[in-house]
Order: structure tokens, then C-alpha cells, then sequence
């Protein structure tokens, strides 16, 4: 029998609720209601409340889709990729990074029917579902990946939660049946472990070729048509990188966020930033270099439409947002990543939200232009969204952070079971365990954290 | 959370008993309860497209109806006559901002090519295309838009998620949406829907010319086709090409031979839609 130790700093977070977290999930929950109160108003006047038309027919909707679509892709992938490598330093970072993926995807996958004219009828696309349409392609994909993340963040946080249920006292009684129910009877025998061991292992296989095929497709949405801009067979890996890097910035800033606040400076050290910074310093160039194809072979041969859309990205309308993605979206973040001097957190972390931003900017270039190129008569449309889309697309936005806070603050955002005994410096936390059965923590500090020893959950001898 | 619960007990079950298999069978169950799911929904799929290529094919062979429609862009003067009939017609919503005629969805729009008047070629009437390779049926993720069987491409807007998909993947900006509610007349009440005559519209849905299926099942022309004609200007023929036969409600032409004579063209040929409509350019005298 195993048994795990672990500072109360993991634990403190889940018990110990500060004003500051209160009133940052108050203004959270806020916003959300604000974007609620605008989809109730778009459900009740239609898709007019908005400014899409019929040329630019669709918007900060679907730009917001491909985003968090985009930041869902790295959690489990990175992690996976990590778990597969046998790279140990991952230990801490990798839970953080799968659930990115699971609030991300909950997130994104809300966006598309809240495009919908007929969200009523969302339905339909189990009854009358044609697999020839790349929509479907996506619901089964996105489905597929929700149920692969989900699994693939619940798995591997078996053990924790088994100890949450255990020895985590002053909770709710709704908690303690959580971690009841998610804890699947773990008790931490050899057989149990080697069950675990496997299953993990089943997933990280899985999860990478599923993670793959969902951005990939999110892609053919757009370079499965005749249009403009889209009609691109590099799209695929395309969006694929986009979302890499995206989804690695995020980590870094979640990273960076739960540092700071969680005082986890002894897990997350400065070598789990520096290595993600490479990672993020490579996918930015690979990200440059599908620019390249993307932008230069067109240009090049400067086709009429093709043309006309590329004039108005490298000199009309849209040119301050298209050069400030590459300037400050990419050329500046790969500068900092590089220079010793801006080589530390508050580097990485400006980087990453440069990052981040650009390639929200980037999705909604990708989108707008080519559909606001009337394709039959010389016109280019207008789009000017309006309050009800900015506030559904803030809403999306404190959703996916509130879903992350309330997240690490009913499970540990570092997986303790895996961590054991790799920390940095022994905090002063750390006095004698007291092990009982399969687990055993310090309970020397934390009034919250009681032991509890009520029946059927003490093994010892099993 | 039942569900759940009982998971949770069976794997504790497992604890005492490690031989227990039921997991295992239960995500084996799963497992092919999926496969097969996606597997008959693939090949139903797959069967009704099938057998509506079939019907299609014998559509063409078999001495039915394979509409087309001929616009003779040398008489056109862009009096827009056609898109006021059109709208008259159908009841047709507005367009909730550009572009518009009047306001109302341009089912039928006449595009404005040049604006030298002595080009001869200056405006261009463009219905739905009612393309044989159409993008817009492809991606439905929903099949409410098909081929009728008249094989004219309709949308039933009773099933119409409203995606946007189809708009998306229209080369020719040939759909509409409702963007709000439209507006609703007496008369409509006494319409019974069907995706050949979409009346009442509906918000949230995609609309589009469908070549007056309704009237061409009835053997009448189109209403622009009709209002052509009474216009004086007869320059939109509407005919069979299995009969090989277009008229304007005038003149009865044949149509292989006057798409060779007049050197008929098909708008963006290249793009593999296969329109049905043709464009009969203007001989530039």
C-alpha cells in the first residue's frame, strides 16, 4: 500500500475561501448573468439583436468557438504528450492543463448554439444528423473530446479525490458526496493502482489522436467551402498549431495566476516556466511559418478575389488588426521569450497574454473578412457587433474562469498523489504525517482539516 | 448521479472480489452500443443519399422533368420587375440590412455588373443557381435543404436549425436568413407551408428562391419568368432540358440549340456547382 503525503498548501485553497475570492467570483458570476440576460434577449428578438447579416453570417459567435476550441487543445494534449515522454517535472502543471481543457471545451461547445437561428431545434441534429456535413464531424468530435477530457482530468484524480473524501473535514455535505461519488471507491490497493496505471495510459494514447482530429475539423467548417480565404488545404494543422499555442500561452497563465495566489511557488518553479516558454517559442514558430503559407502563396499569384481579400488584410480595413497579430501577437511575445533579461514569470506571463489576445484577434480575422466580401457584386459588408455579442462574449469568457476558480477550489490544482516528495524545499508545513490505512497527510495545521475516520473508509489490512 | 453511484459501488465490489468482469462488459456493451449507433446512422446516411442519386439519375434518364432556366442578358434592362413579382409572390421577410431591394430578401437579385452605359453587359439577374453539385446541400448538417423531386434545391424551414452553414458555403450569396421574426400578413394564415411555397417564414431559418416549385408543379412558370414577359422584356426562358425545350411565356426556343447559337455560359463554371441556370451574353451590338 501506497502512501501519499502532502503539505496542507495543496489542501488550503479548498477550504480556506479568502473576501478577495468571493467578491472575484461575485463579479464572475456578474458577468455571466449579464451575458444570460443578453441571450435572453436574442432569444426572445432572434439573431437581429446581433450584428451579423447576410454577409457577415457569422461573428464574435463562432470567432469565439475556434478560440476557446483552440485554448481546450493543449491541456490534455500537452499533458498527454508529457505522460507519454515520461517527462516527471510535468507532475504538477498537468492537472492545471487538463482542466483548461475541460472548462475551455464546456465553453466553446456552448458558443455554436448560441449561433443557432433555431437553438429549439438543436435536437434535430440527433434526428435528422447527416454525416456527410462537417458540422456533424464536429458535434461527434467535440462530444467525443468533452467525454476523452473529462475522463482524462477524473482519472488521474481518483487517488485525490479518494483522499479528499477521507481527510478532508469542515465541508459541505454536497462536497463530501462529490468526492464520494468521484473518488469510485478508490482505496489504494496494489490491484486498484495497477487498474489506475492502466487506464491513465489507455487515455493518454486516446486522447492525443481525438485532440488532433477536433481542431483539425473545427477547421474543415471553413476550408470545406468555396469561399475566399478559406478555400485552404493547410487549414487543418493551421488551426491545429493556433491552438497549441494558445492553449500553451493560457497554461502559463494559469500557471503564473495560481503561483501567485495559491503561494505554490515550491510545485511551480521557475524550470515548469522556462520549459512551457520553449514550447511556446517553438509553436510560435511553427505558427509563423503556416503564416507564411497561408498568406504568401496567395499573395504571390495575386488572383483577383484572392486579391481583393488580401489588400484589405495587408492595407485596408482590417490591416491594423492583421499586422498587430503578427507584430504583437507573435513577433514581440517570441522576442520576450527570448532575451535573458525578459526570461521570467512576469515575461512569460506578458507574453502569454499577448499571445493569448492574438489569436482571439486572429480567429475573428480569419472569419470576418472573407465573409464580408460580397462574392457576387463589388461590396464589402459591415460589422460592427453589438452589445448583446460583447456581453455573451464576455460572459463566455467569466465562465470559462469562474468554471476554473470553483474547479481549484473543490480539487486540488496540483495532483497531490503524484507530487509526493517531489517538491522543491520541504515547506514549514511539513510535520510528522500521520498515515492512517492507505493515506496519511500532516494534520498538524488547518482546523478545517479534521481527520475523520467514519466507517468503511479505514483500510487498513485490506 | 445514480448512474454514477451505482458505478462507484460496483468498483467497490471489485475491490473484494477483483475477478468481477462487469465493468469490463459494461464498457464493452458501451462500446459496440456506439459503434453500432454511429455505424446505422452512417449507412442510413449513406442509403438516402444514395437513393436520391438514384432518383436523380432516373430523373434524367427516364424522360422526366430536369429543370433549367436561361436568362438572355441582352434584353435585361434591370427594371427589377422580376424581384417585385418575386417578392409579391412569396410574401418574402425584409433582409434586415443590406443588401436589399426595398428592404425585402433579393431571392431574385439583379446585380448591377458595370456602370458604363455603353457596356452591353450590365446587369445580371441571379435567382437561386439550383446547382446539381450544390455546397449548400452538402453541408446541411440537418438535410433541410434537398433536392425535391422535381430536383429543384428547397429548404424545409420546419427542420432548419439555422447554422448558417449552407450561406456559408453558397458561392453565389444566393441565401437569406431571417434574422427576426417576419412579418405576418392575414393572408399567410390561409397558406398551408410546404418547402415548395415557404409561406408563413419563419424566424431563425435560411430562405431562398426555389424556382416557384409550387408553380412549376402546377405547370405554371415562375413568377419572374412571368413577369418578364409581361414587362414586355421576355429575357428570363424556363424550360426542360430532358425535352430540350425553354420558354419565356412567348417564344418556344430549343435549348441545346440556343445555348449554342448564343453562346450560353453557366455563372463560375469552374467551381463544379453544375448550375442549372444560363446566361445567354449579350452579342454587343
Amino acid at each position: 500500500m501506497k502512501e501519499i503525503q502532502t503539505s496542507p498548501v495543496l489542501l488550503k485553497p479548498l477550504t480556506n475561501y479568502s473576501k478577495a475570492y468571493y467578491a472575484f467570483v461575485g463579479i464572475l458570476f456578474g458577468i455571466v448573468g449579464l451575458g444570460a440576460y443578453a441571450y435572453s434577449v436574442q432569444l426572445q428578438d432572434g439573431l437581429a439583436v446581433t450584428a451579423m447579416r447576410n454577409n457577415v453570417l457569422w461573428g464574435l459567435y463562432i470567432t469565439n468557438f475556434v478560440f476557446f476550441i483552440g485554448i481546450s487543445h493543449v491541456g490534455a494534449l500537452m499533458s498527454a504528450i508529457l505522460r507519454l515522454s515520461g517527462a516527471e517535472w510535468r507532475k504538477p502543471i498537468t492537472r492545471m492543463a487538463e482542466a483548461i481543457t475541460a472548462c475551455s471545451l464546456a465553453v466553446g461547445a456552448t458558443m455554436p448554439i448560441v449561433d443557432l437561428g433555431r437553438p429549439d431545434r438543436i435536437l434535430n441534429i440527433l434526428f435528422y444528423g447527416r454525416i456527410q456535413s462537417p458540422i456533424l464531424w464536429d458535434f461527434i468530435s467535440i462530444g467525443t473530446y468533452l467525454t476523452g477530457s473529462l475522463v482524462f482530468l477524473l482519472l488521474p484524480m481518483v487517488p485525490d479525490t479518494a483522499l479528499l473524501r477521507d481527510r478532508l473535514g469542515g465541508v459541505s455535505a454536497i462536497r463530501r458526496r462529490l468526492y464520494k461519488v468521484f473518488s469510485f471507491g478508490w482505496t489504494g490497493t496494489a490491484y486498484q493502482h495497477e487498474k489506475l496505471e492502466k487506464a491513465i495510459g489507455v487515455m493518454t494514447v486516446l486522447i492525443i489522436p481525438i485532440a488532433i482530429s477536433v481542431h483539425t475539423v473545427v477547421s474543415w467548417i471553413f476550408a470545406m467551402t468555396l469561399r475566399v480565404g478559406w478555400n485552404s488545404s493547410v487549414f487543418g494543422p493551421y488551426f491545429v498549431a493556433g491552438a497549441l499555442l494558445s492553449g500553451v500561452a493560457s497554461v502559463i497563465l494559469a500557471m503564473a495566476f495560481f503561483r501567485h495566489f495559491y503561494r505554490l511557488d515550491s510545485y511551480i518553479t521557475t524550470k515548469h516556466f522556462s520549459n512551457l516558454a520553449n514550447l511556446m517559442l517553438a509553436m510560435i514558430v511553427v505558427y509563423v511559418y503556416f503564416t507564411l503559407n497561408e498568406y504568401l502563396t496567395p499573395a504571390y499569384k495575386w488572383e483577383t478575389s484572392e486579391g481583393q481579400l488580401l489588400s484589405v488584410l495587408f492595407t485596408g480595413d482590417f490591416s491594423i488588426l492583421f499586422l498587430s497579430v503578427q507584430i504583437l501577437g507573435l513577433i514581440v511575445p517570441a522576442i520576450l521569450l527570448s532575451l535573458p533579461r525578459t526570461r521570467n514569470i512576469l515575461g512569460y506571463s506578458v507574453a502569454s497574454a499577448l499571445v493569448v489576445v492574438g489569436m482571439w484577434i486572429k480567429r475573428f480575422l480569419v472569419i470576418i473578412p472573407t465573409l464580408a466580401r460580397a462574392q457576387v457584386g463589388e461590396f464589402w459588408a459591415t460589422y460592427h457587433p453589438t452589445w448583446v455579442e460583447w456581453s455573451i462574449t464576455a460572459a463566455s469568457i467569466a465562465g470559462f474562469i469562474l468554471l476554473y476558480a470553483v474547479f481549484s477550489r473543490v480539487f486540488p490544482i496540483v495532483s497531490i498523489w503524484e507530487t509526493e516528495g517531489i517538491t522543491e524545499e520541504p515547506s514549514d508545513f511539513t510535520g510528522p504525517s500521520v498515515t492512517s490505512g492507505g493515506f496519511g497527510f500532516s494534520a498538524e495545521r488547518s482546523d478545517a482539516l479534521t481527520r475523520q475516520d467514519d466507517g468503511g473508509v479505514d483500510y487498513v489490512g485490506q | 448521479m445514480r448512474v454514477l453511484c451505482e458505478f462507484r459501488q460496483r468498483l467497490e465490489v471489485n475491490v473484494v472480489k477483483p475477478k468481477t468482469l462487469s465493468r469490463r462488459r459494461f464498457m464493452k456493451w458501451a462500446a459496440s452500443v456506439g459503434v453500432a449507433a454511429a455505424g446505422g446512422m452512417a449507412l442510413s446516411n449513406f442509403a438516402e443519399t444514395r437513393s436520391k442519386f438514384t432518383a436523380m439519375a432516373q430523373m434524367a434518364g427516364g424522360g422526366q422533368r430536369r429543370w433549367v432556366m436561361v436568362i438572355d442578358l441582352e434584353r435585361c434592362n434591370g427594371c427589377q420587375k422580376c424581384t417585385q413579382a418575386c417578392v409579391d409572390e412569396h410574401h418574402i421577410p425584409p433582409a434586415w440590412g443590406n443588401p436589399n431591394y426595398n428592404g425585402y430578401q433579393e431571392w431574385i437579385k439583379v446585380v448591377h455588373t458595370s456602370s458604363d452605359p455603353n457596356d452591353a453587359a450590365q446587369f445580371l439577374p441571379m435567382p437561386c443557381f439550383n446547382c446539381q453539385n450544390a455546397p449548400c446541400v452538402k453541408v446541411c448538417p440537418v438535410g433541410a435543404t434537398y433536392y425535391n423531386d422535381e430536383g429543384l434545391v428547397v429548404i424545409d424551414n420546419t427542420r432548419c436549425i439555422g447554422c448558417r452553414f449552407c450561406m456559408a458555403a453558397c458561392p453565389y450569396d444566393r441565401r437569406y436568413f431571417n434574422w427576426g421574426e417576419p412579418p405576418h400578413t392575414p393572408d399567410e394564415q390561409f397558406i398551408n407551408y410546404t418547402p415548395d411555397y415557404p409561406v408563413p417564414h419563419r424566424k431563425g431559418t435560411t430562405e431562398k428562391c426555389n424556382w416557384c416549385s409550387h408553380r412549376v408543379r402546377m405547370g405554371r412558370l415562375p413568377a419572374c419568368v412571368e413577369a418578364c414577359h409581361k414587362e414586355g422584356m421576355n429575357a428570363i426562358f424556363f424550360g426542360d432540358a430532358n425535352e430540350d425545350a425553354i420558354t419565356n411565356g412567348q417564344e418556344t426556343l430549343v435549348l441545346s440549340e440556343t445555348l449554342a447559337r448564343r453562346s450560353g455560359y453557366r455563372f463560375r463554371e469552374e467551381l463544379g456547382t453544375e448550375p442549372s441556370l444560363y446566361y445567354l451574353p449579350p452579342s454587343g451590338k
